[in-house]
């Protein structure tokens, strides 16, 4: 059971229109891990989902789950759970009875449905119409929806949105709690922040297409934005020494230069060597964020668009914490 | 909240089966308010309005029995017109059972449950029809009874040995069931509720006016084929209009748009991104 838990995406393509939604989109996502799906709002992550889910017929390309396609499940419930971007759920009917109707299609015991209220504590609130729920009580309900079956896949669609800061860190610690068991957690999220500290893995897509993945470590450094502040009384002499190595060197003031094309440990040899002293040599760690922000707009870019990295902002961050 | 209790000892060897799904349907149906509103609403209708009609037309009898001669009609319709209006709340229960789901974001989820998709439109139609059928069917027949209760004093009322009196009160919950299962059909081909509304009440209730707007003998010709004038001959125990198909073709015809509805709804329900 090699493919077990496995989530594949093979040039995955969707076209609504002369709109491409998704665009050549290949990537593999594996079982143990909160993988993260990063991407701007309206990059093609929820295309991407409703794909994965059957839910959309790809323009080209496949997705696989388990190596199988979601269409060949005999009970999908119990291998793949989604939690879908705005509810799907009836607005007229309980929790419960949702739960037990979801259910029921996939012969999930009774039972079942109380312990997943219980889980994401709804009891107390399970009997009432879905309608007047909080945008958090409604996600939990979703959570509790996608792991009825017990599955050991999870997709999950954006499932921060609207939690208040409890909520959030339940979620977080959901996530992380269900990937130990060795399942397959794949979320979505236009946060960034929030991905940082619950992903160990990302993949990030812009206009759909596949901007970079691998650990949250690796796509940080891929972004390629390493700067290294250095502090001598020879910024002079460092620095000229530093550009004939073909670095790129910013004097911020008289004794701080800010260097970029080569890490710290480079920048301390050529100053023993040259016996320069340096009164401070600190590597300033990208975040994802900024890892983020630099790799789309490079993408936008790569498209000839445009779009500036500006305009790009505000709507992938504009629900940042 | 422990890991250990996120994972379930019971894994059975699960699948989807028809059984399942239908069950799925049934507890969906039953737990909406729209459900009870509609059947409730169609009840009054079929069982209100069949005995008030009764009754006045007992009383335009006792009213006309003089030199003008006796009114006489058919005893059995008359106290199952109350279908005519209860089809309204019947058809629109029909399309929010599936626009209810689009609307909601709630069919994205059945979808992903049951991702061969059929399964779900055959248990909708399924649980609704059944649901529809029986309680048209209590409605009709106590429509019936307390009509002819209230025609009795008119020496004209019938009884449930009358010739085709059975018939037409199962006819009547026939009909509605079939008028139920197109907007069912209608609901899946449109899935908006207001466009699937107008459509079937459209086909329903426009057409027929439309059609008697051509000229003879066109007007006839098209007119007898529509759901309404088709289906509701059935309803008839005497005074049947020779121009008009007969009461089982005629329900033959309506439950053929039913059909028809259907399967273009799960065409398109399988072929089209949920």
């Amino acid at each position: 059971m090699g493919v077990c838990g496995v989530i594949e995406a093979q040039a995955l393509t969707k076209r609504y229109g002369s709109k491409t939604a998704v665009d050549d989109l290949s990537f593999e996502v594996r079982p143990g891990f909160v993988t993260g799906f990063l991407g701007p709002n309206g990059s093609g992550k929820s295309t991407t989902m409703r794909l994965l889910l059957g839910l959309d017929r790809p323009t080209a390309g496949r997705s696989l789950i388990n190596g199988k396609s979601y269409l060949d499940f005999a009970a999908p419930l119990h291998e793949v759970g989604a939690l879908l971007e705005a509810r799907a759920v009836h607005t007229g009917r309980s929790a419960r009875n949702h739960l037990l109707a979801m259910a029921a299609t996939n012969r999930v015991p009774r039972k079942r449905v109380d312990e997943m209220i219980g889980l994401v504590g709804l009891e107390d609130v399970a009997g009432k119409r879905v309608g007047g729920f909080s945008l958090g009580m409604g996600q939990r309900l979703g959570i509790a929806s996608a792991l009825l079956g017990d599955p050991g896949v999870l997709l999950l669609d954006e499932p921060v949105n609207g939690l208040d800061p409890e909520g959030i860190l339940w979620i977080r610690n959901l996530l992380k709690a269900l990937a130990a068991e060795g399942r397959t957690v794949f979320v979505s999220s236009h946060l960034m922040s929030e991905m940082a500290v619950t992903a160990s893995e990302v993949i990030v897509v812009g206009r759909g297409k596949l901007i970079a993945s691998g650990s949250v470590a690796e796509v940080i450094r891929g972004a390629g934005n390493g700067v290294v502040m250095v502090r001598t009384t020879e910024a002079d002499r460092l620095g000229s020494l530093l550009i004939s190595a073909a670095a790129n060197v910013q004097r911020l003031s008289p004794d701080l230069l800010q260097v970029s094309g080569m890490d710290s440990a480079a920048i301390g040899l050529v100053a023993a060597r040259e016996a320069i002293p340096l009164i401070e040599l600190t590597p300033q760690q990208a975040t994802l964020e900024e890892a983020f922000m630099e790799i789309t707009r490079d993408a936008v870019e790569f498209h000839g668009n445009e779009l500036s990295g500006a305009e790009l902002a505000p709507s992938a961050f504009g629900g940042a914490l | 909240m422990t890991a250990t209790t996120i994972a379930r000892s019971d894994v059975g060897a699960a699948r989807i089966t028809q059984a399942g799904v239908i069950k799925s349907e049934w507890i969906k149906i039953r737990s909406l308010r729209s459900t009870w509103f509609s059947l409730l609403a169609a009840v009054v209708m079929i069982v209100g309005l069949g005995t008030l009609f009764s009754a006045i037309h007992t009383s335009r009898v006792e009213q006309g029995n003089g030199p003008g001669g006796q009114i006489s009609l058919d005893a059995t319709q008359v106290s199952l017109r109350g279908i005519f209006l209860a089809q309204l709340a019947i058809g629109v229960l029909g399309v929010l059972v599936i626009t209810g789901e689009y609307s909601t974001g709630m069919i994205r989820s059945s979808l992903a449950a049951v991702p061969h998709r059929q399964p779900v439109l055959v248990a909708k139609a399924l649980v609704f029809g059944v649901v529809v059928f029986v309680v048209s069917l209590a409605s009709t027949l106590a429509a019936f009874l307390l009509g002819q209760q209230a025609q009795a004093s008119t020496h004209q009322q019938a009884s449930l040995g009358t010739h085709d009196a059975i018939r037409a009160i199962g006819g009547g919950a026939i009909y509605l069931t079939l008028i139920g299962l197109l907007a069912v059909g209608l609901g899946f081909l449109i899935r908006n509720t207001a466009g699937a509304i107008a459509t079937l009440f459209g086909i329903v209730l426009v057409a027929p006016i439309l059609a008697a707007a051509l000229p003879e003998p066109y007007s006839n010709d098209v007119s007898k084929y529509l759901p309404l004038n088709a289906g509701t001959q059935i309803l008839l125990t005497r005074d049947f209009d020779p121009t008009q198909l007969s009461p089982w073709v005629g329900i033959g015809v309506t439950a053929l748009y039913a059909v028809v509805a259907l399967i273009a709804g799960a065409i398109m329900l399988k072929r089209r991104d949920a």
